[in-house]
């Protein structure tokens, strides 16, 4: 294809791309050089139904003025990634200098929100993403092998834990893993533990994340998978039934290279998509024992009375810097092979 | 004393005219409704949308989502709403970015009927009309307290004993809960039990943080040794999961919000053992503090700034409308109302008490939403015993300092 005829042919697209992507993120990281104003503070008395006191409130024309003259607010440089709730920089160094082993330095490092969340993020997705892609792989085999009548059903209700809302679905677990609940209860039974809680401790917290990221995501790879099945060769099959591998064999050998660019796409999208792990972290009301990235940035635009956008900008702009990081081993390798292969 | 100051304002009152009369007066003008989701506040917003017809437009988006719209709503000119229902917590954004005008005139010309507790004044200038309270106080169930020999608390003291009398005679293993879900609901809880100490949280006059004292850790040990006695479920609960293990009859002693009172004392969801022995009294007072250990909440309507003196005059007339006697007379029991006609019922009786025995109102500062939202996330840790009370407020104090820097309180 000629380059003038290639450039029109990606022409709405790529604007579309530029519009709906590129602009977005250049003004959120605009925004995350930015924080509000200071605030003139001055002392009046207010009243109320339950009496009067001296307080402190805003000085609301001194405030404008300062704002009408620069209305994004103060510039504020990288100091916000820098900050306790980013990166963080004085606090680990200050913790660096005072730990009394490696061991402390990291309590110390997990004790500030940024690293916490850091640490379940990517905890959850290096757990569930290999797990999504076992199960999912498991599942695809077994419904591939059933009788046709039966297949149609078997793969809807396989589809039913990706079709409920992340929310919905983590809120209806989170009342059957009450101790009350069906499964809470079963498993106290189980275990012959009356007080085993599952929303009690952080790890079983995590654990009960951990299972539900897998159940959730695990019909995606199922039906990627399934309907890779149907695409595999049946003579390179037959042959190799004819050389006498067993089933076991004929999957290793043949089943499985050949579906390995489909683990690489479905890798892609679960490292991407268990990265911005967010619904169960609300649903499960996980916030005491797991935070993560979105969560955070949640939490900046949602948590109090007044919204930190600043805050918000910078943990978004980190959370894209983290994707691409996670991302990178996978391109490259995609890369390498589509370099590899014979145009 | 405040329930017959509310008695007597009623008894007064209701000799004279009130504002409910049918179209009221108006003739235009665009009435616009943003306030939180519950029942007492449909209450007033139907009163206010008595007032549609005859040119005047009455509409309302009452969400629980309206604390996160309503800064950007009121921005605009001309604003997307032309009230804001608000506590005394939410105005303060709306106070710190200038969203909402004065009422000194509108009250002078309308508001025949106010009393003048129901004023909010800031600087002189009336800013909201609060017209119901709330606050936190203790539940107790007279017939399992009687079971386990001990009287009704009056502190966090004797809340502690009660509750282990009540696991020593075997009737239940977590007698006792309040709100404690780790983000908002546990920041409040801190927040009310430094309030017992009836030491101060910020420097004053400064953005200053002074929590992180002995009174900090003071407040911190006794939450802790609460949730002794409480569901290792605690991190999680919010209202509603209090409300329902209090409607099963898993709680004999628990802290929660007046405003649940009526839906508990109803006959539904319930049982009649559970009901009738519900009773709300006093928040209690602790480490021989005299201040109850709960905050004092209203709930009022601000008008917008950036809107036409027109649509600002028929929002007052249409919010006086909703506000009116005849509305708490058919809505009595929803809310602790502050308004002429109300007669306190069983529900009503943990506040009164609460604001009677001296509570402190929640501190409108501009800077006090930054140190909940720091309290309610760095808490957790030290109530799952992961760090010290020193170590956690410590944390709160730092957190707050960063987000402070960034709204522009602290240099």
């Amino acid at each position: 294809m000629k380059h003038r005829t290639f450039l029109w042919f990606i022409l709405p697209s790529l604007s579309a791309m530029v519009l709906f992507i590129a602009l977005p993120i250049v003004s959120v990281f605009v925004q995350s050089l930015f924080v509000a104003h200071d605030q003139v503070l001055v002392v009046t008395e207010n009243c109320g139904p339950f009496g009067c006191k001296q307080t402190t409130t805003v000085d609301q024309e001194a405030t404008r003025a300062l704002k009408e003259a620069a209305p994004l607010g103060k510039f504020n440089g990288f100091e916000t990634y820098t900050n306790r709730g980013h990166l963080a920089l004085a606090e680990v160094s200050q913790a660096w200098r005072s730990a009394t082993g490696i061991g402390d330095f990291v309590s110390q490092v997990l004790n500030l929100p940024f690293y916490r969340a850091v640490a379940f993020t990517l905890s959850y997705t290096f757990v569930v993403t290999p797990f999504v892609i076992l199960l999912g792989l498991a599942v695809a085999l077994g419904v591939n092998s059933l009788p046709r009548a039966i297949k149609g059903p078997t793969i809807f209700v396989s589809l039913l834990p990706m079709i409920v809302t992340p929310l919905i679905g983590s809120l209806i677990l989170f009342w059957m893993i009450d101790s009350r609940g069906l499964i809470g209860a079963t498993l106290q039974i189980v275990f012959d533990d009356p007080d085993l809680s599952l929303k009690a401790s952080p790890t079983l917290t995590w654990i009960t994340l951990f299972v539900y990221g897998v159940w959730h995501s695990a019909p995606f790879s199922f039906i990627v998978f399934y309907a890779g099945l149907q695409t595999v060769p049946q003579d390179t099959l037959e042959a190799a039934m004819i050389d006498g591998a067993t089933r076991w064999q004929r999957l290793r050998y043949v089943v499985v290279p050949y579906m390995t660019p489909l683990v690489t796409f479905i890798t892609l999208m679960q490292l991407m998509d268990n990265f911005r792990v967010f619904e169960p972290i609300v649903g499960f009301s996980a916030q005491a024992s797991a935070t993560s990235l979105s969560y955070i940035i949640y939490n900046d635009l949602r948590g109090g009375d007044s919204q930190l956008f600043g805050s918000a900008a910078a943990t978004s702009m980190l959370t894209i810097l983290g994707v691409a990081v996670l991302l990178l081993p996978v391109l490259i390798r995609t890369w390498r092979e589509f370099n590899r292969k014979p145009v | 004393m405040f329930l017959k100051q509310i008695a007597l304002v009623g008894a007064v009152s209701a000799l004279m005219a009130s504002t409910a009369y049918a179209g009221c007066g108006l003739t235009s003008g665009s009435v616009r409704i943003l306030s939180n989701d519950f029942p007492a506040l449909h209450a007033v917003a139907a009163g206010a949308e008595a007032c549609a017809g005859d040119g005047v437009e009455v509409t309302k988006n009452q969400t629980t989502e309206h604390k996160d719209l309503q800064v950007a709503a009121l921005t605009s000119n001309p604003a997307q709403y032309t009230t804001a229902v608000v506590a005394n917590s939410s105005i303060v954004p709306l106070m710190n970015d200038g969203l909402i005008r004065p009422l000194d005139d509108l009250v002078a010309k309308h508001g025949q009927g106010l009393q003048k507790s129901q004023l909010v004044t800031i600087d002189g200038k009336v800013m909201a009309i609060a017209f119901m309270a709330n606050a936190q106080h203790l539940w107790v169930r007279d017939d399992i307290l009687a079971k386990a020999g001990v009287s009704a608390p009056t502190t966090y003291e004797e809340v502690l004993s009660a509750s282990q009398a009540i696991r020593d005679a075997g009737i239940m293993e977590y007698p006792f809960a309040m709100n404690t879900k780790s983000g908002w609901n546990l920041g409040e809880e801190f927040v009310n039990m430094y309030m017992g100490t009836g030491a101060e949280m910020f420097v004053p006059g400064t953005a200053q943080v002074a929590i992180n004292n002995d009174h900090g850790v003071a407040a911190l040990n006794m939450l802790k040794s609460l949730m002794e006695y409480s569901n290792p479920d605690f991190l999680t609960f919010d209202s509603n999961a209090t409300q329902a293990l209090w409607e099963g009859g898993e709680l004999a002693i628990a802290n929660m919000w007046g405003s649940r009172g009526g839906a508990v004392l109803d006959d539904e969801g319930s049982t009649e053992e559970v009901t009738s022995n519900t009773r709300l009294i006093a928040a209690p007072t602790w480490g021989n503090g005299s201040v109850p250990a709960s905050t004092l909440w209203w709930d009022g309507f601000t008008i917008s700034k950036n809107i036409s003196d027109e649509d600002a005059e028929a929002t007052f007339v249409a919010m006086m409308n909703g506000i009116s006697t005849e509305m708490v007379q058919a809505n009595n029991d929803k809310a602790v109302w502050l308004i002429d006609g109300y007669v306190p019922g069983r529900a009503a009786e943990g506040i009164a008490a609460t604001a009677t025995a001296g509570a402190a109102p929640y501190p409108m500062l501009p800077f006090m939403g930054a140190l909940h939202t720091a309290l309610g996330n760095e808490l957790s840790d030290f109530l799952q015993g992961k760090e010290s009370a020193e170590q956690a407020l410590a944390d709160v104090e730092a957190a707050y300092n960063a987000a402070a820097k960034e709204q522009g309180f602290l240099k």
